[in-house]
């Protein structure tokens, strides 16, 4: 029998540092970052999960952190068949077999500015696991720091996680839910100002797949993933933060947001940075984003770079 | 449509070891790509990128009496350097007619589909596509 996640969570936390807590407190829930230092400070603490996560399948084995253990995005935490995470079963199983308990502090790193971080770090809180957090700067900013990378395969024993049911209400939308939210909220797709305006439906650079109409949702608001981060890939100020989505793209608190991008992993960085740094309440990611908006029959698509009216939609 | 020496090899190679090994030896073909000769890494513009691969890659062909490839691809790149590196010394030193006839779907033969997924393999058919290719254009220009 599954669990729901307010069940199983519980166990004594990692301690927040007093200078990350320092560094971190104007975001709305600072515990969700923690520094390199922290992390270099936390290599042996049995109570830590340090967790890479890149897009390159293979950038792990090329020297990771000391003792962290690896999370692919896509062969770990995509179903194989199905065009959706993996099942309560297969998720306990993966984390178990990684060391991770339903109590761990588990911290995410990659690479691209922790794109694929929070990705997962999405797919985590999907299945309700409370404490995830992000190391601010990510795998660039370690290695630039000089910090120690290893190729050694870390030796982290096997534990218990349990069978959670995973909740798609509360922090993800499916497509349904888009049509729903069509002229009642506010949407932020988060891909190149190329793709929005339909000129691509990829990212520049990456190859072309799986969408067949270019364009962008009606009355979205365009603000590319990448804004949210500094040169050396950590956050920006909160109030730097406010500037681009609050005063930029006109986002509100209880604005019930819906970020989209093409697979729903840009996206993933901007829904941490509205809930977690900003501390909207009720944002959500449509992890279906453009790949399935782009060849759905007869939902409404807008070209160009203005957001646009969101049309009277038929249901 | 048959593999070269080189490329059969290579299949050989991940073909032997278990599913899990194959990402070990993806990775030492990423540590082996060799550097691009001096005339190509001065003049970038030789170079063709691979717009299937979502890791800048670029390539160049040489055709003499046989096919010579050349590649270059970021370091955090590993995957993409790894499949450039498998391309790169599976074709060195075939005849063209023996590159060409590499079929495309070669990159399944090595088994990665559930180590890597079979849509970061579909980079790798892109390279190859892009090589044989370049290697009709070298043959059309002497021709």
């Amino acid at each position: 029998m599954s669990q729901t996640p307010s069940e199983t969570a519980g166990a004594t936390a990692a301690e927040v540092d007093p200078a990350d807590a320092e560094r971190f407190a104007e975001y709305a829930a600072p515990e969700r970052l923690v520094s390199t230092e922290w992390v270099a400070a936390h290599l042996d603490d049995p109570q830590v999960v340090v967790v890479e996560s890149d897009e390159d399948v293979l950038l792990y084995e090329v020297g990771h952190i000391p003792g962290a253990v690896k999370l692919d995005w896509h062969t770990d935490l995509n179903d194989a068949v199905l065009r959706d995470y993996v099942s309560p079963e297969a998720l306990a199983r993966l984390l178990g077999e990684r060391g991770i308990g339903r109590g761990t502090t588990v911290v995410l790193y990659g690479d691209k500015s922790n794109w694929w971080a929070t990705y997962a770090l999405w797919v985590l809180s999907l299945y309700g696991h409370e404490d995830v957090r992000i190391m601010d700067g990510g795998r660039d900013l370690w290695i630039a720091e000089g910090r120690e990378m290893t190729r050694e395969a870390p030796a982290r024993a096997a534990v218990d996680y349990p069978v959670v049911e995973r909740d798609d209400r509360t922090l993800r939308a499916f497509r349904d839910d888009v049509l729903a939210h069509l002229g009642t909220g506010p949407l932020v797709d988060v891909r190149s100002p190329e793709e929005f305006s339909g000129e691509r439906t990829t990212a520049p650079a990456y190859p072309e797949e799986g969408a067949l109409r270019a364009g962008h949702i009606p009355s979205a608001q365009n603000v590319p993933w990448g804004k949210a981060v500094r040169e050396d890939g950590t956050f920006r100020s909160r109030a730097e933060l406010e500037a681009i989505y609050l005063d930029g793209a006109g986002l509100r608190a209880g604005g019930d947001v819906i970020a989209y991008c093409r697979i729903g992993e840009r996206s993933s960085h901007t829904w941490f940075v509205l809930t977690h740094l900003l501390g909207l309440e009720g944002v959500r990611n449509y992890d279906g984003s453009w790949t399935e908006w782009g060849s759905l029959v007869g939902v409404p698509i807008v070209q160009g770079a203005e957001p646009g009216q969101a049309p009277a939609v038929r249901r | 449509m048959t593999l070269t020496a080189g490329l059969q090899r290579a299949v050989d190679d991940f073909q032997a070891v278990a599913e899990p090994d194959r990402l070990q030896l993806l990775l030492e073909f990423a540590d082996e790509l060799p550097a691009l000769p001096a005339r190509y890494a001065e003049h970038p513009d030789l170079l063709e990128r691979v717009a299937e691969c979502q890791s800048p890659v670029f390539l160049f062909v040489e055709v003499d009496d046989a096919v010579h490839v050349h590649a270059t691809a970021p370091e955090e790149a590993p995957t993409t350097r790894g499949f450039a590196s498998i391309l790169a010394q599976g074709l060195e030193g075939a005849t063209p007619e023996e590159a060409l006839a590499v079929p495309a779907d070669m990159p399944r033969l090595l088994g990665l589909d559930r180590a890597v997924s079979p849509l970061r393999l579909r980079g790798m058919a892109g390279m190859l596509g892009r090589i044989q290719r370049q290697i009709r254009e070298r043959l059309a220009e002497r021709a």
